[in-house]
């Protein structure tokens, strides 16, 4: 059933959201929200069970972005649903755990509701049928791990662990994306069937071992391989719960499940089998011989990790159907006693306080149970008979004496891989050893004892779980070894035989003396080596990585101070020598291809060369008088005023309309401006930065007439204009192509865009001073009663209904002849002006206070409703429609729904600009000091 | 015509770079709306603008480009306008801002007197950390 699929998937994230809300305090109602989630998941794939064991492919799919290629489709083949099993069934036993170990002061709301959106991604990257899917739900995994990790954020170390571990896993996601876009476009699809199937195409490609190598690296550094492995000792920063979910079955195994999942494709070449093997070899071998070192228990279990995840990606490196089984039985294996270890350790650390094993000793008489929990635990990861761990670590040893073909690593693997179960042995005999014998505990800070039961449950769950499959293999994890197995291995499965005891052979003998080795090795550890003196602190990665970062921040430091020291003059000095620079690399730097020849010029009319004069002169007269500020801003209203009237030549009547508008707003602005600022400017600018200012600025003027006329006298390249003038009537039902641009066919941007309109406006209000200051009050000026002008006054309060009138008729005119909301809004808000110029603040404000941030809000929520109409409807954001409802009176109105949205352009416009320009004509009473508060 | 419209936007170009290196906001702000001017236009004569071809649709003309000029750069520009006129406000109002917090009118704060000696750069260094 697909929906159950998706209900599956879905209930972690609901979960989450719900957790959000409650208050931390609710602590049980919390840990029932999370647990019950968790079950009703896995209860609901648990009933995929019967059709993936018969071999069928349970699916859910949903169009996501077709175009790309990218679908939202779950897939529920024998590995995904193991792997989701995993992830739920583990994940309800930390649940249970999690609500006894974290204590009363810790927000246990948000702790569940993190672990619930880790639980969603790792459940989502489990179950997706489609490799773009996949990679966002390993984004998701990473970010979560990052916040789990740094869940106790007052803590130092936590916050280093948790930016450590996204540093690294964050990067190898990157790898990874570039990876499947590769492999994607290799095999023509994402969907995992198809990669699947396409495993003879992408080892042939060229692309193969880019491809490989990009994905391998992400893999990699999830499952924290050497030389990567460094983040994962640190994030046991984390709470033990956290570190027994993430990396025990679930984080550190994405890594691995992405190589078992892409085990078909591009498994079986020297390539995949040198890099996975030796790589995997690498891990085992640092990861357990570390191990031994360590005397805080979390770290020793964190090197052991490394060591198993390293293990099993040699076996997938061997990749002989056999190591495939055998990888994926220890992938199942491992997470089920190191979950139970770190709760163990958890408990441990939870009852004595402490986790340094040169102080915890002898609790085998305070904490019996927990002792035989961990003893059993600690035995499968040493490899034990009649353990689980001891029969996937004999399947290991099994395939590493058939390599056969490679004689140099036919007499090597064996050998390292004996002395790395050797370790393995040492370090968990010290985990037990050293932890519940050798002596009395050293300085606790209480009297250790048993956990409460509940604590207990799930670990003694899990080593439950060990013994049994341990005892009697074939018949527990037999067949879900089998329909595991069975889609890595890619078709068929080898002939193995899961039971104890295949009689005395090589394996065997490898695995006694890895035993006796590692026994004796710990005890001379101990004994001779007075093991508890050795600090061995691993060095490397942490270090590079460290030394990275702090010279990226000295180099981003260094720059910053070369190019910004406070001086707004200098940075304008250099944003514009960088944009000539830029321009003239891309004239002299790219070959422009084969220049077509300069098409005739239009000649130009007398209308043509008055406008051109009228803004040289203006121009010439700015640069010479600008210290006369007043002067200066009718120059600059002329050149406005010629620039309109060139949009008005050159047939743009609507940009006609809107420079002119914007022309007298923005005099308007400065103006009022003027009254609080000096009227002359002191010249200040020695000779020598004039003229140099001056030959820049002569470089930008010539560059950009150049580029504008190199341009210009070249033909037209093909452009999007003819399919707007051909859709603008159907498409948008409109004859003003401009309006049907900005209110349909590019809508969206224009929401973007009243958008930034409106904040801008919200800005301007916030740093005015919201009420006038009492230095404005009573003083004679513009806007107060003495310095007003009677005309003014009277044709003031005339014209704010006529230019109102105006302005509507703009806003309705706008879908078919030049106006619109954008025009309308302009007339709107110099009309609203008109009145506190006239008669000043107090009078308007007697009369009415005008809200205008209330306008920008009810502007953008018009267009953004109008926008999902058309989304409500079925059709994409902001579709346009058509409608001609027949009124009383008037008859056939024709409407099209863009006009809504055309409203909220109109009245945030307004809004907007009306709310700029009345704050500052607020101010205008004051005089030039006025400004001041 | 061509030539006229590619020196009109130089010179403007010209005359906003020149107003905003100068050391006083008021400047600042005339040399950032001369430059917005000059971008506007620079987007419009993108479109190869023609006089007499309006893109408003009129019955019975063909919808090409023989008939209408383009109009997707208009539309850019005419937002663009707006959108500048609100910055230019939002400008204002911080030279406005600052002159009260530092009593003058430099474009790095400072200075009340309006004449004090300038270094390379002009304003008070600031020191980065």
């Amino acid at each position: 059933m697909p929906l159950q699929l998706l209900a599956a998937l879905a209930l972690p994230w609901l979960a989450a959201l719900a957790l959000f809300a409650l208050p931390n305090g609710r602590r049980n109602t919390a840990a029932a929200i999370a647990g019950g989630a968790t079950l009703l998941a896995a209860g609901l794939l648990a009933m995929q069970g019967p059709a993936v064991f018969a071999g069928d492919v349970p699916r859910f799919s949903w169009p996501w972005l077709p175009f790309e290629g990218a679908g939202f489709g779950l897939r529920v083949d024998g590995l995904a649903w193991t792997f989701a099993m995993l992830v739920l069934g583990i994940g309800a036993l930390v649940v249970l755990y999690a609500r006894y170990y974290l204590s009363a002061d810790d927000p246990m709301a948000r702790f569940y509701a993190l672990f619930m959106v880790f639980m969603g991604a790792m459940l989502g990257l489990v179950l997706a049928d489609n490799l773009l899917l996949l990679v966002v739900f390993w984004e998701l995994t990473s970010i979560s791990s990052f916040l789990l990790i740094g869940y106790w954020q007052d803590r130092a170390d936590a916050r280093r662990g948790a930016r450590l571990s996204l540093t690294i896993t964050a990067l190898g996601g990157l790898a990874l994306l570039a990876g499947v876009l590769l492999l994607g476009s290799i095999v023509g699809s994402f969907q995992l069937d198809a990669v699947l199937a396409a495993g003879d195409t992408v080892r042939a490609h060229p692309w193969y071992a880019p491809t490989l190598l990009l994905i391998l690296l992400g893999a990699f550094s999830k499952s924290a391989q050497f030389p990567l492995h460094f983040w994962l000792p640190q994030a046991m920063a984390a709470p033990t719960p956290v570190s027994a979910y993430l990396h025990s079955a679930t984080l550190v195994k994405a890594g691995v499940f992405l190589i078992a999942r892409l085990h078909p494709t591009l498994a079986g070449t020297d390539l995949w089998f040198y890099v996975v093997s030796l790589t995997g070899l690498a891990t085992l071998l640092t990861g357990a011989y570390i191990a031994m070192f360590q005397h805080d228990l979390k770290g020793l279990l964190a090197y052991s990790t490394i060591s198993h995840l390293g293990l099993i990606t040699l076996l997938f490196g061997l990749s002989t159907p056999l190591a495939t089984v055998a990888g994926v039985f220890h992938i199942l294996n491992h997470a089920a006693f190191k979950a139970s270890l770190f709760m163990a350790a958890g408990v441990i650390d939870h009852e004595t306080g402490s986790r340094d094993m040169r102080r915890l000793h002898g609790l085998w008489r305070y904490m019996p149970l927990t002792a035989v929990l961990a003893i059993v635990a600690s035995a499968a990861m040493a490899g034990v008979p009649l353990l689980n761990g001891f029969l996937s670590k004999e399947m290991f040893f099994v395939e590493t004496l058939q390599l056969g073909s490679r004689p140099l690593l036919a007499a090597a693997i064996p050998v390292l891989a004996t002395v790395a179960a050797a370790f393995s042995v040492a370090y968990s005999l010290r985990f037990i050893h050293d932890v519940f014998w050798n002596g009395e505990p050293v300085g606790l800070p209480r009297k250790p004892h048993d956990p409460p039961f509940w604590m207990l449950v799930p670990i003694g769950t899990l080593a439950a779980l060990c013994l049994l499959v341990g005892i009697l293999p074939a018949l527990t994890v037999g067949p879900l070894l089998a329909v595991t197995a069975t889609p890595v291995v890619g078709g068929t499965l080898p002939d193995y035989s899961l039971a104890i005891w295949h009689g005395f052979n090589l394996p065997l003998l490898m695995s006694m003396l890895a035993l006796f080795v590692g026994v004796a090795l710990y005890f001379m550890l101990q004994r001779l080596f007075r093991l508890h003196d050795l600090v061995h602190l691993p060095r490397g990665g942490r270090e590079v990585f460290d030394a990275t970062v702090a010279a990226a921040v000295r180099g981003s430091r260094a720059l910053i101070d070369l190019l910004v020291n406070g001086s707004v003059q200098r940075s304008v000095l250099l944003i514009t020598l960088a944009a000539l620079a830029l321009g003239l690399w891309t004239v002299f730097a790219t070959q422009p291809a084969a220049v077509p020849l300069p098409v005739a010029a239009t000649s130009a009319g007398p209308v043509a060369w008055t406008l051109w004069l009228l803004t040289l002169c203006s121009l010439a007269a700015l640069i010479v008088r600008h210290r006369e500020r007043l002067e200066a801003l009718v120059y600059l209203g002329v050149v406005g005023l010629a620039v309109s009237l060139t949009f008005g030549a050159l047939s743009a009547p609507d940009l006609l309309l809107t420079q002119l508008l914007v022309e007298v707003a923005s005099i308007l602005l400065l103006l009022l401006a003027l009254n609080f600022l000096p009227r002359r400017s002191s010249r200040t600018d020695p000779p020598a930065r004039r003229w140099r200012d001056a030959g820049l600025a002569l470089g930008a003027g010539v560059g950009i007439s150049t580029l504008v006329y190199a341009v210009l006298s070249r033909p037209r390249p093909d452009s999007l204009a003819p399919w707007f003038l051909e859709n603008a009537i159907p498409g948008a039902f409109g004859t003003n192509a401009v309006n049907v641009i900005l209110v349909d066919f590019r809508a969206f941007d224009t929401l973007g865009e009243i958008t930034v309109l409106g904040l801008a406006a919200v800005l301007v209000a916030a740093l005015l001073p919201r009420l006038r200051t009492a230095a404005t009050v009573g003083t004679p000026g513009a806007g107060s009663e003495a310095g007003r002008s009677l005309m003014l006054e009277i044709t003031s309060r005339v014209m704010l209904p006529l230019t109102a009138l105006v302005a509507v008729w703009f806003f309705l005119r706008g879908h078919n002849l030049p106006g619109g909301g954008f025009i309308g809004g302009l007339v709107l808000a110099i009309g609203l002006l008109l009145p506190y110029l006239g008669s000043g603040v107090d009078w308007v404000e007697q009369r009415s206070k005008p809200r205008f941030e209330a306008w920008i809000g009810w502007g953008l929520a018009c267009a953004t409703v109008t926008g999902l109409v058309s989304l409500a409807l079925d059709h994409p954001f902001l579709t346009s429609a058509y409608l001609a409802p027949v009124l009383p009176v008037i008859d056939k109105v024709p409407i099209a729904t863009a006009m809504f949205f055309d409203l909220g352009v109109f009245l945030t416009v307004a809004g907007a600009a009306a709310l700029a320009l009345t704050r500052l004509g607020r101010l205008s009473g004051a005089p030039d000091d006025g400004g001041r508060t | 015509m061509e030539l006229l419209l590619a020196t009109a936007i130089g010179a403007i170009t010209a005359t906003g770079v020149y107003l905003a290196l100068r050391s006083r906001t008021f400047e600042l702000v005339l040399g950032l709306t001369l430059i917005s001017y000059a971008v506007n236009l620079f987007i419009f004569a993108m479109g190869r603008p023609v006089a007499g071809r309006a893109p408003i649709l009129r019955d019975g003309v063909p919808t090409t480009l023989e008939h209408y000029t383009d109009p997707l750069p208009q539309a850019l520009v005419l937002t663009a306008i707006v959108i500048s006129f609100a910055m230019t406000a939002v400008l204002i109002v911080m030279a406005l801002k600052l002159r009260e917090v530092s009593g003058g009118d430099h474009v790095d704060g400072g200075d009340p007197s309006g004449d004090h000696p300038t270094d390379d750069d002009g304003g008070p260094k600031r020191g980065a950390p």
